[in-house]
């Protein structure tokens, strides 16, 4: 199928927007499924959709609001189809409390949030990376998901494919988050070789309907990953956002029950961080000052640090591709040396928090915020670089 | 009509290291799962095919119970959940249980456009009158002066009526009977689970605990005599309305019953002849 994608698609190098490339990419991985609801700066991923589900042999609905298209994404999973949704601020705010659901329930799904100036209605055509910490945190309860954060539309190609191969894997929700920047900006995109592009499907039930328990695991591979028996499939499986035991019944007052079920929900992502978290560093050997960055700010930042070094000063970036799960040791080991992090972000701290906790007392963490819809300029950043030479 | 044993339809249709229900002494949804289960028995509905959805309530508690795919998702989202499993599989009979709160208020905005788009689904909404689960607030189908914990003083809100509703927005087929009319309701969830296309079957259910406590009801019986006081079939009402007369008695009975291509058909066709 994948194949055909890609040969349907025609021209090996394509000039998109970001939104388009989720598109592109999210077809490659054998996505058959979208219900969305319009809303900007992602309606393009939508329009695409509705464009190429029914060739495809898929199905694209648009729901009545942003809920009712997470909730059919994960009907649809249910049923072993790969499945999607876009939105952006407002649109993901809406749609948390099934973003839980599927945590809970370990449905695989991806969320294309395209994020805009927030709180609230903010700045529809305007680019933000304010929706970072609702993305881990904004449904409640102790969970786990992973979010990626690409820098370029060609990125947003491969993270698609990425975001729709993590989801299987791990059976969670998975959410690429781009930007008004990235989604309405225009990049040439080289689609993936047929023989080397990688496609995960979920692992399928090994065993049969009657010894099958839809939440044991371990049982065939050593994995805290459930395998899974779509909807039909004979397997007779009982989906529950309660809490619930190894054969998805629910239990709701064992403080046991509960606790191995959520703790294996956070297990499964956290044992795999070190092949799930993404990310590239550079000259980080002798770095004293290290920039930290994620997705479009990462360019200017990058620019930065070049500037910088230029100038003889001993500063290292390290950007975040993986956003969520935040490997914490690894970013440890990374910051030890540097007597400053810098944090540029368009939003005024947030992945900050997490960076500051990684550090000890003898590094200063700074914030390099800017909000309002206009990226940084390498001048920017260079001058929180420069302020902090000692 | 399935006169089956009891036996049989536990055997067969339950999972029975789920039992016992959640359901308290009296309450009316356990009477309408098995109205639902003699249905299917009739119908001879193959149950690895089968998925039953419900969202969140006394009522969306009955999918556990079935031995069958069950989706027991979120408050009033168990329409929209339903839509996508059948959009993306066709092949599946999805049968939605849900409750007048879960149905009419918090889902209310999905069971309206699931109508609109005609999805392949059946839906049987179990009204009680009061948010059960909860332990007896007012639900957007309580009548005007009832008492509830949140209306001590009696209710001052119109009700909704769900099968109106489904009929004005083009439900093909529509229903709504009592628990004190257990084979006109089985008749009824049967065609609509023959009926290609959105159907939709209202029962209304004695919640004695909450409900019928509240407003000094009395028990089980005395709600189901209640029922069949405080209704009147569309037959009735329609001779009634030819001779100039009208009542206060809520309609029950087969409220509509037409063809409508549904939404899956349209699909299929249009990719069919897309080049």
């Amino acid at each position: 199928m994948t194949n055909d994608v890609i040969r349907l698609l025609g021209k090996k190098d394509l000039f998109i927007q970001g939104d388009e490339a989720a598109v592109y990419g999210a077809l490659i991985a054998d996505c058959r499924f979208f219900a969305g609801y319009p809303i900007t700066p992602a309606t393009e991923v939508a329009e695409g959709m509705a464009i190429w589900m029914p060739r495809l042999g898929g199905v694209y609905v648009q729901m009545e609001d942003e809920i009712a298209s997470i909730a059919a994404v994960i009907g649809a999973s249910c049923t072993g189809v790969k499945s999607m949704t876009s939105t952006s601020g407002p649109g993901f705010s809406l749609m948390q409390e099934c973003i839980g659901y599927a945590c809970m329930a370990e449905i695989p799904c991806v969320i294309v949030n395209v994020q805009r100036g927030g709180p609230s209605t903010g700045q529809p055509t305007e680019a933000a990376q304010g929706d970072v910490m609702q993305a881990m945190w904004g449904t409640h309860g102790d969970h786990q998901l992973i979010a990626l954060a690409p820098k370029s539309v060609q990125e947003t190609l491969d993270l698609t494919i990425e975001s729709f191969n993590l989801s299987e894997d791990y059976r969670v929700p998975v959410i690429l988050l781009l930007d008004a920047e990235i989604g309405h900006m225009r990049e040439k995109v080289v689609l993936p070789e047929v023989t080397t592009v990688k496609v995960d499907e979920r692992v399928p039930a090994t065993i049969g309907p009657d010894k099958y328990r839809p939440y044991r695991t371990g049982f065939t591979r050593p994995s805290k990953v459930p395998e899974f028996a779509p909807f039909g499939s004979g397997y007779r499986t009982y989906v529950t956002g309660l809490t619930h035991d190894k054969r998805g019944f629910p239990v709701t007052t064992s403080a046991e029950v509960h606790e191995e079920l959520v703790r294996r929900l956070i297990e499964k992502v956290q044992d795999d961080i070190d092949d799930i978290w993404y990310h590239e560093t550079s000259f980080l050997e002798d770095a004293e000052i290290i920039v930290v960055s994620y997705g479009t700010t990462s360019r200017p930042a990058v620019s930065a640090v070049k500037m910088a070094r230029k100038n003889g000063i001993k500063v290292g970036h390290i950007r975040l591709i993986t956003i969520w799960p935040f490997h914490y040791e690894k970013m440890r080991e990374y910051l030890k040396n540097a007597h400053t992090v810098i944090v540029p972000e368009m939003n005024l701290g947030q992945m900050f928090h997490p960076i500051r906790e990684t550090v000890g007392k003898d590094t200063k963490v700074v914030s390099a915020p800017k909000i309002g819809g206009a990226i940084h300029t390498p001048y920017e950043i260079l001058k929180f670089i420069e302020g902090d030479v000692k | 009509m399935s006169f089956i044993s009891n036996d049989i339809v536990i055997d067969k249709y339950l999972r029975k290291d789920m039992l016992p229900t959640i359901f308290c002494t009296g309450c009316g949804i356990g009477s309408v799962m098995n109205f639902c289960l003699r249905a299917i028995h009739d119908l001879n509905i193959d149950m690895n095919k089968t998925v039953f959805v419900s969202g969140i309530g006394c009522s969306s508690r009955v999918p556990g119970y079935i031995y069958s795919d069950g989706l027991h998702s979120l408050h009033g989202r168990a329409i929209a959940y339903a839509t996508g499993v059948k959009l993306a599989n066709p092949e599946l009979k999805v049968i939605v249980f849900t409750g007048d709160g879960d149905c009419g208020a918090i889902g209310g905005n999905h069971f309206l456009h699931a109508i609109r788009r005609n999805v392949d689904i059946t839906v049987i909404s179990i009204n009680n009158f009061i948010y059960g689960m909860t332990g007896g607030q007012v639900a957007p189908t309580t009548p005007l002066r009832s008492k509830t914990t949140t209306t001590p003083y009696g209710n001052i809100e119109y009700p909704i009526d769900l099968s109106m509703m489904a009929k004005v927005i083009g439900a093909p087929y529509v229903a709504r009977w009592t628990t004190a009319h257990p084979i006109q309701c089985m008749n009824s969830i049967k065609k609509a689970l023959q009926k290609t296309g959105f159907s939709f079957v209202e029962v209304l259910a004695p919640c004695p605990t909450s409900y019928g406590r509240l407003n000094k009801m009395g028990n089980t019986l005395d709600m189901t005599k209640h029922f069949k006081e405080s209704t009147i079939n569309i037959k009735t009402y329609e001779k009634m309305l030819a001779e100039g007369k009208d009542t206060d008695k809520m309609i029950i009975g087969e409220l509509v019953d037409i063809e409508k291509e549904d939404f899956n058909t349209k699909y299929k066709k249009f990719c069919g002849e897309l080049k």
